[in-house]
């Protein structure tokens, strides 16, 4: 048992680690959030769903108007991704816009707020179906592949206990930007003004509003660039997984607040720590499961193991692995 | 003019009660003559709007009840029973029964004890695969003894198991979840929830007690000193029967001790904390009670599917019923039935009809809509648009909530015209406790 575990290793990892980025990027989008609003925003997840459709929609439309292969496939992407960012980014600041705050300046509960965000993600799912399923005739979409040469690690000849591990270009591309945009998001709270503001006023609002920080500009700066990266995690989920549908936001989404919730609320290296090491786990799961328990369980229910972790963690350690434990004050 | 004479009808009850009365009648006249043709829908919701219409009025509170009750179970089945909609239509009363006391179950937890709960559905689920077991073949996968199906007398008793098994998942989310407070607890039940799912999807193996996602099939029709219930119309008296149920323990409740603590609790755990009330008895009983209503109509609802997968049970019901109860009104008993109402009529009747208009418009070539426009389709899109708009525009509701107004002026009143023994008695106990 332990030997079939041991080859499938290397495999584990690659996957692991593809998916574990993917969830560390969506992460950090709630968790900046949160940070900064203490709201769970439901809507993020569509808003990666709805990066991986406006992707798709531009690599067909790139195909449809010759572009591809005139064009390398590298600079195809980055224009791709970098599109989408932007257009899923403006999203989220109009999000805010119209379904946040206006209850922020009414004092209302947050209750009322989780409920449009809520309500937003529905709408956001439908609105993405109706739009795929008008242009393509269904709502699950195959995307065009750009990178899918595949790799094989030829780790069996050196190590014998390990089996090979495969994987496509694609991965390289995800692990790749996935490192940059993480590594960009750190600089960028920890060395710029605007970071800096983010980081003051998720520590306490009406204070950093007296320190002449606009505040609601800060928030806007926020919900844009954890939807942009969110959807351009999305853009790299197509390309990594090939199809997608609308509804892939949701447990994605569950996912990767699991992933935040792990690293501790509101730390933003806690939430990469988090997603890297869900990804992980869930892999590992699918992988092993059904051989651990000796085949009563099988893969199918790696996503109660992810769901198990999160209500593990908020029971025992609601602080998450990284976070500081804070006191309700009366 | 108008005003006035509107003045004079609120303040006098017979001419109120000769209004609902004539109402009900011309509406039920015309459900029942327009039965046959597709228009059928409109006198339909006439008749229910009577019902709201009631709310309104100023006429004894008894009198009242008794009203809709009439309305309910005698003049709505038996003016539309002459057509060939009849089984349909009944087929509706039941569903909107069914979640009315489903939204009245998450209402105690959502609304009074402002827990938010997003896997509510999975009580439903617990209630339907109790019954779908064992009032199947499916109980003879695993069970030692006894033999399977269980004839459909014991759907009565299946009722109450339903809903003490659903109260005990019920509790066992609340254990941990006691500790988790706001919006962790949502994303715990929304977990929850799924989970519930998953497993029911897959226990098809080591043992085979759901079967999987074949689902139960062939579910025994409850029976009544041998008369088997097999059809809509007559699942609507049973469904009727609970919701009379549900409806009693929540009047009873919200305005009991344990429903002003849950109140208490809501506006403010720590304040609530500190004047005594019991806080992990309270939520667990909120929990408890609103997992058992899902409960008792998850047995209702396996019996009249007479299959039970669990694609029934996702997310997307959830948040149907947390969608019925913000747009009544969190809290708000009278809002929260009607909030049910109107999504499940919305939801089955009124998107299926235009749908098929829609489709009819399109194959006769006047409107071309595209087939992913379909409103039956666009369920999503229109609760969310419902859940933002009402949580943006109208936090309390269709209904708002009412808290029940002490009227302090006769309390004083009483407390001066009765002796005070209360005193006299606090007395004696003070100087027995010092002796």
């Amino acid at each position: 048992m332990l030997q079939h575990i041991i080859q499938l290793l290397p495999q584990v990892l690659v996957d692991g680690i593809t998916l574990g980025f993917v969830y560390a990027v969506v992460a950090i989008g709630y968790t900046m959030v949160y940070g900064i609003l203490e709201l769970i925003n439901f809507a993020h997840g569509d808003i990666f769903m709805t990066g991986a459709f406006i992707g798709s929609g531009f690599l067909f439309l790139f195909i449809s108007l010759g572009l591809m292969s005139s064009l390398p496939a590298l600079l195809v992407f980055l224009i791709v991704i970098i599109l989408s960012a932007m257009i899923t980014g403006g999203m989220g600041v109009a999000i805010e816009r119209v379904a946040y705050r206006p209850l922020r300046k009414r004092n209302a509960p947050k209750l009322i707020a989780l409920i449009t965000s809520i309500g937003i993600s529905f709408i956001l799912e439908d609105l993405v179906r109706f739009i795929a399923e008008w242009k393509t005739g269904n709502y699950i979409v195959t995307a065009p592949s750009l990178f899918n040469h595949t790799f094989t690690i030829d780790i069996h000849s050196i190590m014998p206990f390990f089996n090979n591990a495969k994987f496509q270009s694609s991965f390289i591309v995800v692990l790749v930007v996935t490192i940059i945009m993480l590594i960009g998001l750190d600089l960028f709270v920890n060395k710029t003004k605007w970071g800096m503001a983010m980081r003051a006023v998720a520590q306490d609002r009406e204070t950093a509003s007296l320190m002449t920080i606009n505040v609601n500009r800060v928030i806007s700066v926020t919900f844009f660039v954890g939807s942009a990266l969110g959807g351009a995690t999305g853009v790299l989920f197509m390309l990594q997984y090939g199809t997608i549908d609308p509804y892939i936001g949701f447990i994605l989404g569950i996912k990767a607040f699991t992933a935040a919730v792990l690293g501790g609320i509101g730390n933003i290296r806690g939430a990469m720590f988090g997603g890297l090491m869900l990804g992980l786990i869930e892999m590992f799961a699918a992988a092993n499961l059904s051989t651990l328990t000796g085949g009563l369980f099988g893969s199918e229910y790696k996503d109660v193991f992810a769901f198990i972790i999160l209500i593990l963690v908020l029971i025992f350690k609601p602080e998450g692995l990284f976070g500081k434990a804070t006191i309700e004050k009366v | 003019m108008v005003k006035e004479w509107f003045h004079k009808f609120s303040q006098s009850s017979r001419a109120q009660l000769f209004f609902i009365i004539t109402y009900v009648l011309v509406t039920c006249l015309g459900l029942y003559l327009l039965e046959d043709s597709a228009s059928a829908i409109f006198p339909f919701l006439l008749v229910l709007l009577s019902l709201l219409i009631l709310y309104y009025m100023k006429i004894n509170v008894k009198l009242k009840w008794a009203i809709g009750f009439i309305i309910i179970a005698v003049m709505i089945p038996l003016s539309a029973s002459q057509g060939s909609n009849f089984q349909a239509f009944m087929d509706v009363g039941t569903l909107v029964l069914i979640y009315v006391a489903m939204s009245l179950g998450l209402n105690i937890v959502v609304g009074f004890a402002g827990l938010l709960d997003l896997g509510f559905i999975a009580f439903f689920a617990v209630g339907a695969y109790t019954y779908g077991i064992f009032g199947s073949k499916q109980a003879n996968h695993f069970m030692p003894f006894g033999h399977y199906p269980l004839p459909g007398d014991t759907f009565w008793i299946f009722i109450f198991v339903g809903a003490i098994i659903a109260a005990i998942f019920g509790i066992l989310l609340g254990i941990p979840v006691l500790r988790v407070r706001g919006d962790y607890l949502a994303i715990v039940t929304l977990g929850f929830g799924e989970i519930i799912r998953i497993v029911f999807n897959n226990m098809d193996h080591p043992i085979n007690i759901t079967n999987g996602s074949m689902g139960i099939s062939q579910i025994q029709p409850p029976r009544i000193f041998g008369y088997p219930i097999d059809t809509p119309s007559e699942f609507y008296y049973v469904a009727l029967f609970i919701f009379i149920l549900v409806i009693y323990v929540v009047k009873h409740l919200e305005n009991s001790k344990l429903g002003r603590s849950w109140k208490a609790v809501r506006d403010n755990e720590i304040a609530a904390q500190a004047m005594g009330i019991p806080l992990v008895k309270t939520k667990l009983a909120a929990f408890a009670i609103g997992a058992s209503f899902s409960g008792m109509m998850g047995t209702v609802f396996a019996a009249k599917q007479m299959f039970v997968d669990a694609t029934s049970f996702t997310y997307l019901e959830s948040t149907m019923i947390l969608v019925m109860v913000i747009l009544g009104g969190m809290g708000s008993v009278p809002g929260v039935i009607l909030g049910a109402a109107v999504v499940i009529i919305l939801n089955n009747q009124v998107l299926t009809d235009l749908s098929n208009w829609m489709t009819s418009l399109s194959t006769a070539g006047i409107l071309n809509v595209p087939d992913a426009l379909s409103p039956s389709k666009m369920q999503r899109f229109i609760f969310g648009i419902l859940l933002v708009v009402f949580a943006l525009y109208r936090t309390q509701g269709l209904i708002p909530h009412k808290n029940k107004k002490v009227d302090a002026e006769r309390l004083k009143r009483e407390a001066a015209a009765e002796p005070p023994y209360g005193n006299s008695e606090a007395k004696t106990n003070l100087e027995g406790s010092d002796s």
